[in-house]
């Protein structure tokens, strides 16, 4: 069973935190926190396991972002692996290009298409298509109710842009964008 | 065009979340966040009405806030409000937050279960699915309640979409998990399995999941997934690629589904349907195949999804552990991947071949590995890597590579990483006690431990080193002498001064004699490190001191003047002040006799578990001890209960350690010296007399410790015990709760005395304790036995035993006592077997030859051939036939790796003589054993008692002859006349081979 899952920048800056069992919120803080400690210091030639007592995180090191599962005994280790390159795969479907900001900003988004990965601990599916399939479908829900909500969407993108004018000082824009097909993950 | 349209967003939230990533310090982004709490806590406490689309925006606000690490105490009201929205996107933001923040036990679960209904009822898809998310992924226990009986309806009805059939799947094994009392399978077990028809391949996939879970509570239930899994499985190995084209991952077909479903045949022995086995045969057979077929994809994702697959084979062929053939591919694939580019796959790699070490079929295919691993130890990159490889290292390690492989660790320690120093400490520590067969070995590398990684020593470590050397006489000189060279040092760890004090204080007298270790300098050693040690070592110096006086009394007068010192006698310390105190007067008051009785030479330890095997167990939990497979077993993890997660977290393991611990005297009791016998370890039941006087045996003595083990815990039923008292006479036949029962036994010709001991392990006692022997061929005489056992007791009773003639039944003990008003039945089998009544008897090998070709009739001789139970060692198994009770004979039979033995069965009326052959081939891990009597029935009896176990495998005896009978061209009757022959000087017989491949050459 997959008992978290921890997506965090270089920094250790949290995109998005999912546990399948309870921990408490202090609890959960600080296991990113050693977490990101753990999975920072590593080359990124050396293996993407890491063992604890009874769980075992499997992660992978994309561009900014570290995508780290953790997972008790009956996970396939490979197949974590695999799992977390179709999850990145189906973001870079869905936001085309998906980078940090995108996880930033729709949180939400991100939080739904990984409802179609994994559910409640477990692997819910695994054929790309039919995961983006399912969120198209949300989508088009999502446009259906739009009426006034709609309207301001446009502006939102404006806004969002207007508003961050550090990011192409502080962040190379190449390095932001997770061209997964492209990529290496090692 | 991007599924998610990126601009349809709330313009408030974006706004929120740009203020938050320009703030420019944390105290800012705080105070920005405290703003927006107040802000909508407002919001929510107003008197206006939001609407939906606010209440959505403030809700996703709470779950940014939250993500950042702040408290969200509030809003739980409102999203449980988005919930019964009429538009989609508000219930979904409901759901998240309530399934990201809520826990199990909050009280607003009865308003969320409600909306949960409706959703279900509403037959919209993907209404149900967010519902059914809810469900597992807030997996609370009023949810089963509410839901329990409902879900499984949903995951089997017939017009049930497939993504909702998938998430009710999943779903349905979440509750399971948390409360397996509130889904009740009975009737949908069949409906279930049958999903793995399913046309659907994601349904199958969560539909295995799901059998998989309960396949392991209830294996039963699910026997029928097996063939059904097996036929899937087949038909995903061998179709083309474009076959399942939706769920090919870079050219796999659907790894995802094929790895689960790996998983779930784990759950079960391999199939007995030989049909459905050859078909899982032959795609384990097409899996490892492919892996050696050239890629069909350059990318990483192409050979993790295949290898993937490839891992989750070979773990099943494993767990099976049937099929040799596989086996050695499996080990053959393994240590192809020992040198891939891929550090993942070289991790994977080492931790499943640690699991095959365990096999018998692979473990030498294994060992051959040994160089590449040893390598990874000194050249991997990746501290999780190396750890890997010490276990594999670990794990090969046997008598024939122990020596190598504890070097490796030795020299690998001085660089390890502080993170896994101990554990490997441990491990040496454990190969070097189990494979000692010199135990001058043993001392030194304990003693390199402590030199090279003190601190990480444990106190397990060197109390196991100091019971062995009191253990075993044949190794006290050597470790005196050892320890006092190590003390030279001019810095030594704390650790070794233990040590050293320990040794020489009990066996310093042993190099006394060379004046470069005279009594004064050894003491002067010793008493000059006293000052740089803590106050537990100085206690013990202290010990060490007083046992001096007694040894030496030469030094008696040097000693006294050091404990009468201020810095002794006016020790702050109240224990270093007692000791000094009572140590002088003891000194100067008891004659020489009484020092000598008071300071004699400490007793042999029990033989019990190694402390430090259970430490290392405890220490890693279960998984990663090879010669414990739970992690096998274990193939769906830890189960996990909302309610106790603690609890049934804990590894099976730890309940059996804590088991074991407290019958074991306090491992810091049996090392402190003190001055008086108190602590001379209460009756034990282990055979400590063959610590001392049979030192040909002693070889396996410690290996018996490691045997031993598993029955060491409190078992039930006495038919485990008693297969292993064939060949050895004192030890627990019976332990149950209450009660265990202890023997020691000894036999002259036809005569027997057993003394039973009986303990009560309760803090009750027994009340109309009586016992009763019967017995169709023994006479057997009992001595009364007390009626009462106190709680915590132990009584004795003497059993005396006649051979009237060779016999098959074994006596049968009856006991009945009172415990806590009830009335408590036991019966347990006594060992007492024919070959008890052995007399060993010596002869010359043209002696034994001639007496077996007399012995040549058909019905005289019995032969059977069986299987190796554990490692094929030599002196475990001389040691087994001493036990026996026959004679060794040696170089008797030209093959020296075959024993031979002799002895005579005394019984009233008559004396029946037996020769013994036993021929190990260690290639096919087989014995044969050759017994010739006098008389077909005690034949019969006594081939029947070999090996000691309680299976012995029947049907395949008939074409494992075939293996011997191929390799085995010579007749021993062919020798035994050339024997013969030759020794009269009767001329030359022609050369002949036999399957050692060496030759006996005619005179």
């Amino acid at each position: 069973m997959i008992k978290a899952i921890l997506i965090f920048n270089n920094h250790g800056k949290p995109r998005l935190i999912r546990f399948y069992q309870y921990f408490s919120e202090d609890m959960q803080q600080q296991i990113i926190r050693e977490t990101f400690h753990l999975v920072s210091k590593r080359d990124d030639n050396v293996c993407n396991f890491l063992e604890g007592s009874d769980y075992k995180l499997i992660y992978r090191h994309y561009a900014t972002l570290y995508f780290v599962f953790c997972v008790d005994s009956s996970e396939s280790e490979l197949g974590i692996l695999d799992l977390i390159q179709v999850f990145v795969e189906t973001l870079d479907k869905c936001f085309e290009n998906v980078c940090e900001l995108d996880l930033i900003f729709h949180m939400d988004k991100v939080h739904y298409i990984l409802q179609e990965v994994v559910m409640g601990g477990m692997v819910l599916e695994t054929n790309m298509n039919e995961i983006v399939a399912q969120v198209e479908v949300q989508n088009r829900m999502e446009k259906s109710e739009g009426g006034l909500s709609a309207a301001p969407a446009r502006a939102v993108s404006a806004v969002k842009n207007m508003n961050l004018p550090e990011i192409p000082r502080n962040i190379n824009i190449g390095d932001i964008n997770i061209k997964v097909p492209s990529l290496s993950p090692f | 065009m991007p599924a998610v349209s990126k601009g349809d967003g709330m313009r408030g939230l974006a706004v929120f979340i740009s203020d938050i990533r320009n703030c420019k310090s944390k105290e800012a982004e705080v105070k920005r966040i405290n703003k927006e709490l107040a802000n909508i806590r407002s919001k929510f406490k107003g008197d206006k009405a939001l609407d939906g689309y606010s209440k959505k925006k403030y809700v996703c606000k709470l779950l940014f806030i939250f993500l950042l690490g702040h408290d969200i105490d509030f809003g739980h009201m409102e999203a449980v409000n988005l919930l019964s929205s009429n538009k989609y996107t508000e219930k979904q933001i409901g759901y998240l937050f309530i399934s990201v923040l809520v826990n199990s036990n909050s009280d607003l679960i009865r308003l969320i279960n409600n909306a949960i209904k409706n959703d279900l009822a509403s037959r919209n898809p993907t209404f149900m699915n967010l519902a059914l998310h809810c469900i597992a992924n807030v997996g609370s226990r009023e949810m089963a309640e509410a839901f329990a009986s409902e879900i499984p309806r949903i995951l089997v009805a017939g017009d049930t979409m497939d993504s909702v059939k998938q998430s009710a799947a999943l779903c349905l094994l979440r509750l399971n998990r948390t409360s397996p009392d509130l889904v009740p399978m009975g009737e949908w077990t069949a409906r279930v399995v049958h999903l793995l028809n399913d046309q659907h391949l994601g349904v199958v996939t969560a539909a295995t999941s799901l059998i998989t879970t309960l396949a392991q509570k209830s294996p039963d239930d699910f026997k029928t997934s097996v063939s059904l899994a097996v036929a899937r499985l087949s038909r995903i190995v061998t179709s083309a690629s474009i076959d399942l084209q939706d769920y090919t991952y870079y050219f796999v077909a659907a790894p995802w589904l094929s790895v689960k479903l790996l998983r779930l045949l784990q759950c079960y022995p391999p199939p007995e349907d030989t049909s459905l086995r050859s078909r899982l045969t032959e795609c384990l057979e097409t899996i490892l195949n492919k892996a050696q077929e050239p890629p069909k994809s350059k990318k990483v994702q192409h050979s993790n999804a295949k290898n993937a697959v490839l891992f989750e084979a070979i773990t099943l062929i494993i767990h099976h552990d049937s099929e040799p053939n596989l086996l050695v591919r499996a080990c053959n694939q393994l240590g192809q991947f020992l040198q891939h580019r891929e550090t993942n796959l070289r991790y994977l790699a080492l931790e499943s071949m640690c699991t095959l070490a365990s096999s018998e079929f692979s473990h030498e295919a294994v060992k051959t590995h040994i160089e590449t691993v040893i390598n990874a130890l000194k050249t991997e990159r990746d501290v999780s890597v190396r750890q890997r490889a010490v276990d594999l290292l670990y794990a090969m390690c046997d008598r024939s590579n122990s020596k190598q492989i504890v070097a490796e660790m030795l020299s690998y320690l001085e660089t390890a990483d502080y993170s896994i120093r101990e554990e490997i400490v441990l491990k040496v520590a454990i190969l070097a006690e189990k494979y000692a067969v010199d135990y001058t070995w043993y001392v030194d590398t304990i003693l390199n431990l402590i030199r090279i990684a003190g601190d990480y020593v444990s106190e397990e470590v060197w109390y196991r080193v100091i019971q062995i050397v009191i253990n075993r006489d044949d190794v006290q000189g050597y470790a005196a002498k050892t320890v006092f060279e190590a003390l030279q040092a001019p810095a030594c760890h704390e650790n070794l001064v233990k040590v050293g004090g320990y040794i020489l204080g009990e066996f310093g007298n042993l190099i006394a004699g060379d004046p470069r270790s005279s009594p004064l300098v050894q003491f002067n050693l010793l008493h000059s490190k006293f000052h740089l040690c803590s106050v537990p070592t100085r206690a013990l110096l202290l010990s060490a001191y007083i046992k001096f006086i007694n040894l030496f009394p030469e030094v008696k007068g040097t000693i006294q003047d050091v404990l009468r010192s201020d810095s002794q006698l006016r020790n702050a310390d109240v224990e270093l002040q007692q000791r000094a105190v009572e140590y002088l007067r003891l000194s100067c008051i008891a004659s020489t006799d009484i020092l000598a009785t008071v300071l004699e030479e400490m007793p042999p330890f029990p033989e019990r578990e190694s402390s430090i095997l259970a430490k290392l167990k405890k220490k890693k939990g279960s998984s990663k001890l090879p010669d414990m497979d739970d992690s096998r077993k274990n193939v769906n993890g830890s189960s996990e209960h909302a309610e106790d997660a603690e609890v049934a977290s804990k590894p099976p393991q730890f309940l059996l350690e804590e088991l074991i611990s407290t019958d074991r005297p306090h491992p810091s009791s049996s090392a402190t010296m003190l001055p008086t016998r108190t602590m001379v370890p209460s009756h034990t039941f282990t055979d400590n007399l063959s610590v001392n006087s049979a030192p040909s045996s002693g070889a396996s003595l410690l290996v018996d410790v490691f045997s031993d083990f598993s029955s060491a815990a409190p078992t039930e039923g006495s038919d485990e015990h008693f297969p292993r008292f064939v060949c050895k006479n004192n030890g627990v036949i019976y332990e149950n709760q209450l009660l265990q029962i202890g023997l020691k036994s000894e036999y002259r010709q036809n005569l027997g005395r057993m003394y039973v001991f009986y303990g009560n392990k309760t803090s009750t006692k027994f009340l109309s304790f009586s016992t009763s022997v019967s017995t169709l061929q023994l006479n057997v005489q009992e001595k009364p036995v007390d009626p009462l056992i106190e709680a915590g007791a132990q009584v004795q009773q003497i059993l005396n035993i006649e051979c009237v003639s060779d016999f098959s039944d074994v006596p049968v003990l009856n006991i009945q006592f009172r415990y806590g008003g009830t009335l408590q039945n036991i019966t347990v089998k006594l060992p007492v077997m024919l070959n008890k009544f052995f007399q060993p008897t010596e002869m010359t090998s043209q002696d034994f030859f001639q007496r077996w070709k007399q012995l040549g009739a058909p019905q005289q001789e019995v032969q059977k051939i069986f299987k190796a139970k554990n490692q094929m060692d030599t002196d475990v198994t001389k040691a087994k036939l001493l036990g026996f009770g026959v004679a060794l004979l040696d170089g008797v039979d030209p093959n020296p790796t075959n024993f031979v033995g002799a002895g005579i069965i005394h019984t009233k009326t008559t004396q029946v003589g037996c020769l013994l052959r036993l021929e190990p081939n260690t290639q096919a891990q087989m014995y044969r054993l050759t017994l010739r009597t006098s008389k077909e029935s005690v034949s019969q009896r006594l081939c029947e008692l070999l090996p000691p176990t309680n299976a012995v495998p029947p049907a395949t005896a008939a074409p494992l002859a075939e293996l011997f009978t191929a390799t085995l061209i010579w007749s021993w009757d062919a020798i035994s006349l050339h024997r013969h022959m030759t020794s009269s000087k009767r001329g030359a017989i022609p050369a002949l081979k036999h399957s050692g491949g060496r030759t006996v050459v005619g005179a």
